[in-house]
Formats: structure tokens, C-alpha cells, sequence
């Protein structure tokens, strides 16, 4: 599937040639943005042009899936499907494409590209992929993941996915990405080589964290019930959707049985035959006129699913808040403590229990050289603290603006697409009724001639 | 020959569908050729059930070439020419009052008014230790001179009705009888007196009454006027007469045992009928199975939209920006659902009832056909015996006599009321048809309406934020 003229928002920009196995990284190209201005479309500052390309249109497209047979990790033969990734540069003047890239990827290579993306970018709403398996199918759709219906509105569903990347502002700019549309062989190898995995947040303590946080921006609080909400209005909306689609479909086929039994009907009519036989015929028409319809229907349903999806994107931004919050927290927390630790060995006063306090009162006072070793050495750590407090302060306030900004992008984003998807929807549910009119009237005509 | 005149114009003037001082006039005059108001088991010739019936004028050209005697009134006869016969004046579909009744008549050459209107309606249950039934209101109105009133009340419970289609098919064996509703549906039925099926069978009932007082014939049986007049005593020592059980059983016996014999000379044009009465049967039962199936598909269509709706009104609480988008989608899926009911009520008022009434009538006319093949079956077998036996040679030559005749009547009088009947088939299966095109393109075309005002004020919204942004 070509994409259409290409529009400034899609443009891909050749990504910066540093090295990105620093996790902040992205955060520093990104603070480089933030000077700029949160939707800057134009080269970045020092630290980004080291290359001097020129803005070059890209288009991507996702064009073919293929059936593939090979082996797997255990050496078992397994059955998957491979998609046709094409990139193409768009000359300025002429418009024409010329295709740069094009190369095989499965599914699976996808969601390591996304958990890339995921741990580099916690910042950002990392758009989602189409879904794994098959759900809210109703009945005429089969959930198996060979079905040629349901591989066809993947492949239209990874397209979309690498359109997201592509058009977002940072997001573009990952070389991970530039060598997932360009760089077949070794890419693997060259994702793994990060280390992102490593640097993932274990799930434990991201949960220990959202429990235990104290002080998370309201914002985030109010995000995160959000996302909950969209989630699960969504996915009520998609099952009754689903339902809908089974009973229209069942109303529209039986009438098709009006046709046949016409059919015969009209062989022992005189009169009446010929309006029978040919208002049967409009019956057959109706009935198989569903098929069109809901399978319209089906690409509404995946624009709703996406957003489904993005939900839990949303929740990631917010855990990495949480995360980040907590970790503050408590570098906080503990400064606090060695301070007063620290105090009180000045002072001799002991407002605390503490373990030293007893063994002094049993063993008697530590010598003064013991204690000055002991206030040096708090007063290091201290010192050492606060510039980690400072930094993490600093860290702190710059995911929450950065974040923000993403989400308010995203919103913007959303609120378009979803007003698009129900208009669309609109549209749809008219032709379906200008459908049903025009058959009507001719079946009416038909009957009036009986 | 004069008489013949007079009494031919009667009769053009439609069975006995004549209004006003003048129609009283020509009714009387049509009586005066013999046209008891159905027969109530009165004498007959030929120790068989009586044939009442009405004359017409080529009935008039029959009796002469059947050499018949003035004084044989309960001989039926009908007019071929079904134009004269009045068809379209009255659709039984319309449960109204009488009076409205007069509005849907159409005008023939002539104007050809009804004279009685019936009125089905107030189901009432009523509770004995015995039993508990429901009866029904019947409301009768009319010019017939014949009736000592102009307006009749009087209740009837099912039972009663089944009585009336009995004494109807007894008098008129060969003649299609209107159907009515079945007794009780087997499937699905939890609740003999639930809501729905007492007010499916009410209007079953109300479309039952009124084409009998429809059919030319039938509209001036006796025991059709007792049930739509007689007060509740009276009605029920009228039941008790006629002929009683055992007689009735003795002679259901031997209809059986007659057809039993085969029917060996069906005349072709029989044949013929019965084969369409076979097919149209079968399509017919398919046609009231896949309407019943579609009904029921859309009424689970419409349950889960009724769901739809209200999700985006959920969703809408969490947005700003999308809120008024998601109620609009919301209202306008509630507008469908309102247009779709109204599809629903349409069919369950006008196609449903009328395709299930020729499915019950598809069974009847199989047993009108057995019907006659047994009055045929009992000459064949007289003749038989009157060319193997050679005893009683005189008597069974009278017989046989009487036989032909009825016979010859028979045939006739199923003729003539087959093609009446499939006249009003015709035109009752394409209004229905018509009627349920209609409701979906209504449908469909408030829907669209729905669906485009949204879109227009969508569109409207989007050049007025465009306008803003410019600002």
C-alpha cells in the first residue's frame, strides 16, 4: 500500500551517527529539542548535526506478507509470516520516488524494535503494535494468525505503527530505527549489542515503586486513571462492536433465503413470477452486499483498537514517572538520615536509638579520633548526596516537562484521530444506507409488479 | 325471464354487498331466489350436509344447463367472473373500528360497500375452578336487514371459534374457509396467556372474522350471524344442537375410509390445483420460517445496539475535546434504534401475520382438496357398485344421480371460490411484500437523515475551529 503525498509530518531525518548505548542519550538529544521548541522539524543543534543532510523526504511503506517456513531457536520448523518493508525518497521538485530500501521483517522483530524504543524513550508515548492475536473477533472472522484477512489488517497495522515513529519528532531520529528500515542482515545483533535489556526497569520494582511513591505529580495521578478509563470503555466498545457486526451480518444473509424460495416460487405462478423471481434476485443482492460493509467496519474497529493500545503506553509514561519519583524519594529520605546521624555525633546528643548509642553506653565512648573519622566520613557522603540529589532532582523535573510535552502531543494527536475514526464511521453507516435504499426501491418496484 | 333479469342484476351488484334502503330491497329480492343465510342442518336431499348458496348470473346460465328446479335453493353456484366479486373492498389486516373500516373500502364500477364490520378486540381472562380461558369482545355493526339490530356486543372465547370454522366447513365442504390460529405453539411457548401471543392471536382472530364476512357465501351463514349476535346462554344451547357427536365421527369414518380408495379419476384441472397447493404449500412455510428468522435477528440487532449507544456516552465523561463528538454518535445510534423499532412493529403488524395466515390457509386448501376427492370418491364407489352388483339397480341410479349433482356442485363451487381466493392471494402477498419494502427504505432513508446531519454538523464545527485558528 503506497502512502499518499507525503506530508510534513512524516518526515524522516538520516539519525544522528553518535553511538546510542548511553540510555540518556535520547534524553540529551531530546533536551537539545526542548530549546527548540517541542515540535521542531529542522535540524537539530550542535550536538545533533554532525552531519549536514539535507531534509529528504521518506515514505515507508509495509507492501507484501509472505508466508515463511524456517527454524527456530530450538532448530523446530515453525511456519511465520514476513512483511515487505519499502522506503522511499521523494525528490523535492518532481515529487517521483525512488525506492532506497526495502527489506523482510517478521512480527516478532517489530516488538524488539518497540522494546527498544521502550526503555530508551520512557519519556515518550511510544506508539503500539497491531495486536498479537486475533480479539474481538465475531464470528466470521477466524482468530487463527494465517488467515488472510487477519494477516492483511496486520500488515496495514505495522505500516501504521512505523508511520507513528516516523512522523514523531524524536522518535525519527533513533539510528536503531534508521537500520530496522535499512539494515536487514545484523540488525538483530546490533539491538542486542545496547544492552537495552539490561537497562530495563524490572517489573518488581517499578510495582514496588507506584506503591510506595509519596509525592507523584497530580498530573501523572490523573493520566493513569485516564488511560484505565479509555482502556476499558474501549474495550466494552470494540466487544459490543464485535456483537453488532454478528447480528447485522445474520439479518442481512438470511434474506438471501427469500431469493431462493422466490426462485421457486415463481415457477408455478403466472401472474406473479416474474415480480417473484426478479425481486428475489434484489433479496440476493442485500444479502450479500454485508460482506463490503463489515469489513469497512473492521478498519474502524482497528483505529479504536490502536488507541486500545496507546492506553497502556500512556500507563508506561506514568510508571516511569513513579519510578523516577520514588528513586528521588528515597535518595532524599536517606541524605535526611545521614544528616542527622551526622548531627548527632557532633553534638553528642542522641535523639535516636541507634546501635552506637548502646554500644557506647555499654562499651563505653569511642575515642574523639574515632569520631571525627566517622563525622569525615558522613560529612563525604553527604556531600556526595546532595549533588546526587541535585542531579536526580534535576533528572526528575526534566522527564516530567518532557513528558508532558509528549502527552500533550499525544492528545492532540488522539483527539484528531479519534473524531476522524467516528466520522468515518459516520460515512460508513451512510453508504450502508444508501445501499438499503437503493435495494429496497428496487424490490419495491418488483413486488408493486406482482 | 323478467324475474331472471331482476334477480341477475341483484346479483351483479356483488353478493349481497349492498348498502342502504335499496340494498335492503335487492337483498330481499336475492332471497326470494333461495339464499338462506348458510345452512344450519337443515333438510337435504341427499341425506348429506346442506349446500346453501347464492345465485349469480352465470349461476343463472348454469342452472338452466343443469336443468335445475327454482325450488333447489341450497344449491351453490359462483359467478366466474371474479371481477364481480367483491375483493378488495375490505383488507382484514386493519384492526380498526368499523367506521374507519368505511375509508379503505375501494370503489368498484359500482359502489360497493360493506355492510358489516366486525371488531375483534379486549382479551379478558376469566378464572373458574375448572379452568381458566380468555375470551374475546366482538363488536358487530351493521345494515343487514336479516339482523334485528344495527350494533351487536358479545364475548367469545376460542372454543367458540373453532366451533364456528367447523359448522362453516361442514356447510361448505368445498369452499376455501378462512384459517384460524393455531391452537397453541408447541415451540417456545412457556405461558399459554402471555402478552404476545394473545394479541397475535386477537388480530388472527379479527382477520378470521372478518373474511368470512368478506366471502359471498360464508357472509350469510346462519351460524356465523348466532356467533356474532347470540348472548351467552342462547349461544351455548345453539351449539348443543346439529348433528351430534357420534354422527359426526361416523361420518369422518367414512370420509376416511373413502380416501383410503386413492383418488382414481381427478379431473385435470384438480390435478393441477392440488400440485400448486403442494408447492405453494412448501414455499409458503419457508417464506413464514425465514420471515419469523429475520424478525428475530433484527429484534437481537436491535438489543445490542441498545447497548452501543450508551458506551459513547460512558467514554465522553473522560474526554473534553471528543465529548461532544462521542454524545452526538451516541444520539444518533439511539435515532436508529427508535426507526429501527418502528421497522420491527411494521413487520410484526403487516407481513408476519398475513404470511403465517396463508401458511394456515396452504393447509387448509390440501383439505378442501381431500374433501372433494371424497364427495368424488363416494360416486366412484356407487358406480362401481351400481356396474358390478346390478342390485338395487334403481336406487343406485337415483343415488348416483343425487351424487353427480353434488359432485358437478362441489367442483364448482371450489372452482369458483379458488380462483377468489387466489385473486386475494395474490393481492394480500404483494401488499405485504410491498409494506415490508417500504419499512426498510423508511428505514433506511431516517437513518441516512441521522447519519448526514451529523456529518454536516461535524464538518460545520471543523470550518468554524479552522476559522478560529486564523484569528
Amino acid at each position: 500500500m503506497e502512502q499518499a503525498a507525503p506530508d510534513p509530518e512524516r518526515l524522516l531525518q538520516p539519525a544522528p551517527l553518535e553511538p546510542l548505548s548511553h540510555p540518556d542519550a535520547g534524553l540529551e538529544s531530546m533536551v537539545g529539542e526542548e530549546t527548540k521548541g517541542a515540535r521542531d522539524e529542522g535540524p537539530g543543534d550542535g550536538t545533533m548535526t554532525e552531519n549536514n543532510f539535507s531534509l529528504k523526504k521518506i515514505e515507508i511503506s509495509v507492501s507484501e506478507a509472505e508466508k515463511r517456513t524456517g527454524r527456530n531457536a530450538m532448530n523446530m520448523q515453525e511456519t511465520y509470516t514476513a512483511y515487505l518493508i519499502e522506503t522511499r525518497s521523494v525528490e523535492h521538485s518532481d515529487g517521483q520516488s525512488v525506492l532506497t530500501d526495502s527489506l523482510w521483517r517478521r512480527y516478532s522483530e517489530f516488538e524488539l524494535l518497540r522494546n527498544y524504543l521502550l526503555v530508551y524513550y520512557p519519556h515518550i508515548v511510544v506508539p503500539p503494535l497491531p495486536e498479537k492475536r486475533a480479539e474481538f473477533v465475531w464470528h466470521k472472522l477466524s482468530a487463527d494468525n494465517m488467515d488472510p484477512d487477519f494477516v492483511e489488517r496486520r500488515r496495514i497495522g505495522l505500516e501504521n505503527f512505523l508511520l507513528r515513529v516516523a512522523s514523531h519528532p524524536i522518535l525519527c531520529r533513533d539510528k536503531i530505527f534508521y537500520l530496522f528500515l535499512t539494515q536487514e542482515g545484523n540488525w538483530k545483533e546490533t539491538v542486542n549489542e545496547t544492552g537495552f535489556q539490561l537497562k530495563a526497569d524490572s517489573r518488581l520494582k517499578a510495582l514496588n515503586a507506584t506503591f510506595r511513591v509519596k509525592n507523584p505529580d497530580k498530573r501523572f495521578i490523573e493520566l493513569k486513571h485516564y488511560s484505565d478509563e479509555l482502556q476499558s470503555v474501549i474495550s466494552h466498545l470494540l466487544r459490543v462492536r464485535a456483537r453488532v457486526a454478528d447480528r447485522l451480518y445474520g439479518v442481512y444473509k438470511v434474506h438471501g433465503n427469500y431469493g431462493r424460495v422466490f426462485s421457486e416460487w415463481s415457477a408455478i405462478e403466472k401472474e406473479m413470477g416474474d415480480g417473484l423471481q426478479s425481486a428475489g434476485h434484489h433479496m440476493d443482492v442485500y444479502a450479500s452486499s454485508i460482506d463490503d460493509i463489515l469489513e469497512d467496519e473492521e478498519h474502524y474497529a482497528d483505529q479504536l483498537k490502536e488507541y486500545l493500545f496507546y492506553a497502556e503506553a500512556l500507563r508506561a509514561v506514568c510508571r516511569k514517572h513513579e519510578l523516577t519519583q520514588y528513586d528521588l524519594e528515597t535518595a532524599a529520605q536517606d541524605l535526611a538520615a545521614k544528616k542527622q546521624q551526622c548531627e548527632e555525633l557532633a553534638t553528642g546528643t542522641v535523639r535516636t536509638f541507634s546501635l552506637k548509642g548502646m554500644t557506647t553506653k555499654l562499651f563505653g565512648q569511642e575515642t574523639p579520633e574515632q569520631r571525627e573519622a566517622r563525622i569525615k566520613m558522613l560529612e563525604e557522603q553527604i556531600k556526595e548526596g546532595e549533588q546526587q540529589l541535585k542531579s536526580k532532582n534535576l533528572e526528575g523535573r526534566e522527564f516530567v516537562k518532557n513528558a508532558w510535552a509528549d502527552i500533550e502531543r499525544f492528545k492532540e494527536q488522539k483527539n484528531h484521530d479519534l473524531k476522524e475514526a467516528l466520522i468515518s464511521y459516520a460515512v460508513m453507516q451512510i453508504s450502508m444506507c444508501k445501499k438499503g435504499i437503493q435495494v429496497w426501491t428496487n424490490a419495491k418496484e418488483c413486488f408493486s409488479k406482482m | 325471464m323478467g324475474k331472471l333479469g331482476e334477480a341477475g342484476l341483484a346479483a351483479t351488484a356483488g353478493p349481497a354487498r349492498t348498502l342502504g334502503m335499496e340494498g335492503e330491497c335487492r337483498a330481499s329480492q336475492a332471497r326470494s331466489w333461495g339464499l338462506p343465510a348458510g345452512g344450519a342442518g337443515g333438510e337435504s336431499p341427499g341425506g348429506d350436509a346442506p349446500l346453501p348458496g347464492s345465485i349469480s348470473s352465470s349461476a343463472l346460465l348454469q342452472a338452466e344447463v343443469l336443468d335445475l328446479d327454482e325450488d333447489e335453493d341450497d344449491l351453490e353456484v359462483f359467478c366466474k367472473d371474479a371481477s364481480l366479486m367483491d375483493m378488495n373492498s375490505f383488507s382484514p389486516l386493519m384492526p380498526t373500528s368499523p367506521l374507519s373500516m368505511i375509508n379503505q373500502v375501494k370503489f368498484e364500477d359500482e359502489p360497493d360497500l360493506k355492510d358489516l364490520f366486525i371488531t375483534v378486540d379486549e382479551p379478558e381472562s376469566h378464572v373458574t375452578t375448572i379452568e381458566t380461558f380468555i375470551t374475546y369482545r366482538i363488536i358487530t355493526k351493521t345494515s343487514r336487514g336479516e339482523f334485528d339490530s344495527s350494533e351487536f356486543e358479545v364475548r367469545r372465547r376460542y372454543q367458540d371459534f373453532l366451533w364456528l370454522k367447523e359448522k362453516l366447513e361442514e356447510a361448505h365442504p368445498t369452499l376455501v374457509i378462512p384459517p384460524l390460529p393455531e391452537k397453541f405453539i408447541v415451540k417456545g411457548m412457556v405461558e399459554r396467556f402471555n402478552d404476545d401471543f394473545i394479541e397475535t392471536r386477537r388480530k388472527a382472530l379479527h382477520r378470521f372474522l372478518n373474511r368470512v364476512a368478506d366471502h359471498p357465501t360464508l357472509t350469510f351463514n346462519e351460524d356465523f350471524k348466532i356467533f356474532l349476535t347470540a348472548q351467552a346462554w342462547e349461544f351455548s344451547s345453539h351449539k348443543k344442537q346439529g348433528p351430534g357427536l357420534l354422527s359426526r365421527m361416523g361420518q369422518s369414518v367414512r370420509a376416511v375410509a373413502l380416501s383410503m380408495r386413492g383418488v382414481k379419476s381427478r379431473p385435470k384441472e384438480f390435478m393441477e390445483m392440488n400440485n400448486f397447493i403442494e408447492i405453494f404449500s412448501q414455499k409458503i412455510n419457508l417464506i413464514d420460517k425465514i420471515s419469523q428468522r429475520i424478525y428475530k435477528e433484527e429484534r437481537e440487532y436491535l438489543d445490542e445496539m441498545k447497548e452501543y449507544g450508551p458506551i459513547h456516552i460512558l467514554w465522553s465523561a473522560s474526554e473534553d475535546d471528543l465529548a461532544d463528538t462521542l454524545k452526538s454518535v451516541a444520539s444518533c445510534i439511539d435515532k436508529c434504534c427508535k426507526a429501527s423499532e418502528k421497522r420491527m412493529s411494521g413487520f410484526s403488524e403487516a407481513l408476519l401475520p398475513v404470511v403465517h395466515e396463508y401458511v394456515l390457509y396452504s393447509e387448509m386448501l390440501m383439505a378442501v382438496m381431500k374433501r372433494r376427492d371424497q364427495i368424488q370418491a363416494e360416486l366412484d364407489s356407487k358406480v362401481e357398485a351400481l356396474t358390478s352388483k346390478k342390485a338395487d339397480t334403481d336406487l343406485l341410479t337415483e343415488e348416483i344421480g343425487k351424487l353427480e349433482d353434488k359432485v358437478e356442485c362441489a367442483n364448482n363451487a371450489l372452482k369458483a371460490d379458488w380462483e377468489r381466493w387466489k385473486q386475494n392471494m395474490q393481492n394480500d402477498i404483494k401488499s405485504a411484500f410491498t409494506n415490508m419494502a417500504e419499512e426498510n427504505i423508511l428505514y433506511y432513508e431516517q437513518c441516512l437523515a441521522t447519519w448526514e446531519s451529523f456529518l454536516t454538523s461535524q464538518t460545520d464545527l471543523r470550518l468554524e475551529e479552522a476559522s478560529e485558528d486564523k484569528l
